[in-house]
């Protein structure tokens, strides 16, 4: 039989039993839609975290008190306060592949701005901050080197504390009072928008770091240093020489071991991917039992559509269709139903994805060879699974076939 | 027109179905030969083997031994795929039952045969189905499903399913079994013009009645031939089915067409 009249007698017994496709196709419908629902809020949840960590650049370091055994505490809280003002000029001073050291000081508290008030992170850094993230300026200036060694009270807000504390005017030059400290305000960062994993970047407030380690914290420790490489492609060589540098400052011993750690943003990024993509693995591992379970779904109503059908296959081999042609036409359905759900489950895995995806923050990631594949192996599924149950109509002994009642 | 020359050769054929133990001779021994342009009727008591002689003729089933000649085809030598091909181009079934595919129309029941033969352009199917439909009288029906039919419309959309391919040769096992007796000549009347085209006929029938509509009658008992006759003057069923009308008209019954003299 032509291909075309193949898909015809298909597609008409199909319709012919309506529900009972339907339920049939639900199946499968549920693993393809599970699968794509799963693979694209995962990709998208990856693309977004390495979006994330690109956007603050790829020449950085951060320089973190502590052992570097990753997640091993083996100290106390106290003793990790390692990285100290020295270890930032010794940086500083260095001019060969460092190309900017800012110190990170971080406080929380209370911002007050006349009857406004909002609770943000208040970051003490140095005057090359901007340069090192990549941030930009819109409004007022930002603080030079000799605020920092005078200690100025001055500040600079990120959008979203500059919206909540000044609703609708410019703050530059308005006086504000963080934990009870007046400062003034001299710029505005540019909006850098939300980030992946919810955070606020522009819930922020810049400000000299000796202002605010002296001012607003116990002016002893530095939280972290953040470094600039002259380039992305010595990045192994920095954090070797920055190593060298810090373990002289801190007059360590050989064989002792760090007492900081430095990481790289693309270390981050590829320790953030994996566990995302290792996760989206799962996941999809989880919706693909459900397509097998579908499969077996389908193999079963079509076990069930041949004994229900052996007179029409009596009929069939009576008037001179081939075995194979009974073969193909039960293959036929079988995949048609699967390729069917399989576009269904497509269009569904994307609505649900969606919804995921606006739920928690995350901009869906449509990956078409995703749609291809999960198409393909629903096509896959149909053939393996329509294999035995065609094969068995086309067996069917014709004679018996015809008296079947 | 008739044009004598052999379309079935039959040489001591044997069908032997074992069960288990037992073995049920089906045919014992069968020699036949069948010309073209035939009309036989195969009687015989219930068990005698007659449906079993019309799957092997139909190369629906394989004899377990014995030779079968089908227009000079040795039909013992072909492959699956060969008999399929056989059973779509030489040969037409009829069957007791009808057997049509349930909710399907009429048209696409006749097209069924059609599909499965590989030397047809699609654009000359309809036509050909049509044009069967209209050698039984059906071409008012054609949209309708056998639900929708009556039986002896319902065997006559089988019998134009039988003939839809042309084939030489057409097999009928009890196609009026299942009809009342004006509806049975009705339907012996298509399969005895189709005969008067040349097709050969071989139908199976419990009624002598019915018999007596062929030229040729067998009779098996055991799965042997024990009678072969030529009639020398068949009945004709259209001569007959227009007298059961006139009576009919002659002599008005409740619930008929109302007749117009008081
Ligand atoms: N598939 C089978 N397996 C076993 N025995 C069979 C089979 N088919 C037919 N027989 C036996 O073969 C013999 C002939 O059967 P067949 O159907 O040919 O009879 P028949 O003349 O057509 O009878 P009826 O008039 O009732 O249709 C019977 O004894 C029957 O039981
Ligand atoms: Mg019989």
């Amino acid at each position: 039989m032509k291909l075309g009249n193949l898909l015809k007698v298909a597609l008409k017994s199909m319709l012919k039993n309506r529900m009972r496709s339907l339920l049939t196709m639900l199946g499968i419908i549920i693993g393809v839609a599970s699968v794509i629902a799963m693979i694209s809020v995962g990709e998208g949840a990856q693309s977004s975290v390495e979006g994330q960590i690109t956007s603050l650049g790829t020449n950085l370091l951060i320089i973190m008190p502590g052992s570097s055994s990753f997640g091993r505490i083996h100290r106390g809280a106290g003793s990790l306060d390692t990285l100290t003002w020295d270890d930032c000029s010794a940086l500083t001073s260095q001019t060969g592949l460092i190309q900017y050291v800012s110190p990170v000081v971080r406080v929380n508290g209370q911002i007050i701005a006349g009857r406004n008030n909002w609770y943000a992170s208040i970051l003490g850094v140095s005057d090359t901050y901007l340069n090192i993230r990549d941030w930009k300026l819109e409004d007022g200036m930002f603080f030079t080197d000799r605020d920092i060694r005078s200690r100025r009270k001055v500040a600079v807000l990120g959008q979203t504390v500059a919206e909540n504390l000044f609703p609708g005017q410019s703050p530059v030059g308005a006086r504000i009072r963080i934990r009870n400290v007046p400062f003034t305000v001299i710029g505005v960062l540019e909006e850098k928008g939300q980030s992946a994993t919810g955070m606020d970047s522009d819930d922020v407030v810049l400000a000299p770091s000796t202002t605010v380690s002296y001012r607003l914290s116990d002016g002893k420790n530095i939280g972290s240093i953040m470094v600039s490489a002259v380039s992305m492609d010595v990045m192994d060589e920095t954090q070797a020489e920055i190593t060298a540098i810090l373990r002289r400052t801190h007059r360590l011993h050989e064989g002792q071991e760090d007492d900081f750690n430095i990481r790289s943003q693309t270390e981050i990024a590829q320790m953030a991917t994996d566990v995302t993509g290792t996760f989206t693995m799962l996941l999809a591992a989880i919706a693909g039992v459900s397509l097998l379970v579908g499969g077996i779904g389908i193999m079963n109503i079509m076990l069930v559509s041949v004994t229900e059908r052996t007179r029409e296959i009596g009929i069939r081999l009576a008037v001179g269709a081939r075995e194979s042609d009974v073969m193909v036409q039960f293959l036929i359905e079988a995949v048609l139903l699967c390729m069917i759900g399989g576009i269904l489950g497509v269009a569904a895995g994307f609505g649900i994805g969606y919804l995921l995806c606006q739920a928690i923050n995350l901009k869906l990631a449509i990956n078409p060879a995703v749609v291809v594949l999960s198409f393909l192996f629903s096509g896959a599924v149909g053939v393996f699974f329509g294999f035995y149950p065609a094969r068995k109509a086309a067996t069917l002994d014709p004679i018996e076939a015809l008296r079947y009642e | 027109m008739e044009n004598f020359e052999t379309i079935i050769t039959l040489r001591n054929i044997k069908r032997v179905f074992s069960m288990g133990q037992i073995e049920v001779n089906a045919l014992a021994r069968i020699d036949l030969d069948i010309q073209h342009g035939e009309f036989v009727a195969v009687m015989g008591a219930s068990g005698s083997g007659k449906s079993t002689l019309m799957n092997i003729l139909g190369c629906l089933d394989r004899a377990t031994s014995g030779d079968y000649y089908l227009e000079g085809v040795h039909v013992n030598d072909l492959n699956k795929r060969d008999l399929a091909r056989v059973r779509n181009k030489k040969i037409g079934f009829v069957f007791q039952g009808f057997n049509l595919l349930p909710r399907t129309s009429a048209l696409e029941n006749v097209l069924l045969p059609l599909l499965y033969n590989r030397d047809l352009r699609s654009r000359d199917l309809k036509p050909k189905a049509m044009k069967a439909l209209d050698a039984v009288a059906l071409t008012d029906r054609i949209h309708h499903e056998p639900s929708q039919l009556s039986g002896g419309q319902q065997q006559r959309v089988a019998i134009a399913r039988a003939l839809v391919n042309e084939p030489s040769l057409i097999l009928a096992d009890e196609p009026t079994g299942n009809l009342d007796s004006r509806t049975s000549i009705e339907v012996m009347s298509v399969l005895q013009s189709l005969n008067n085209r040349g097709i050969t006929i071989v139908l199976v029938t419990h009624e002598p009645d019915i018999s007596l509509y062929a030229n040729r009658i067998i009779e098996l008992k055991d799965g042997r031939i024990i009678r072969d006759v030529l009639a020398r003057q068949p009945r004709n069923a259209a001569a007959d089915m227009s007298r059961l009308d006139k009576d009919k008209v002659g002599t008005p019954q409740p619930g008929s067409e109302p007749v117009t003299e008081t």
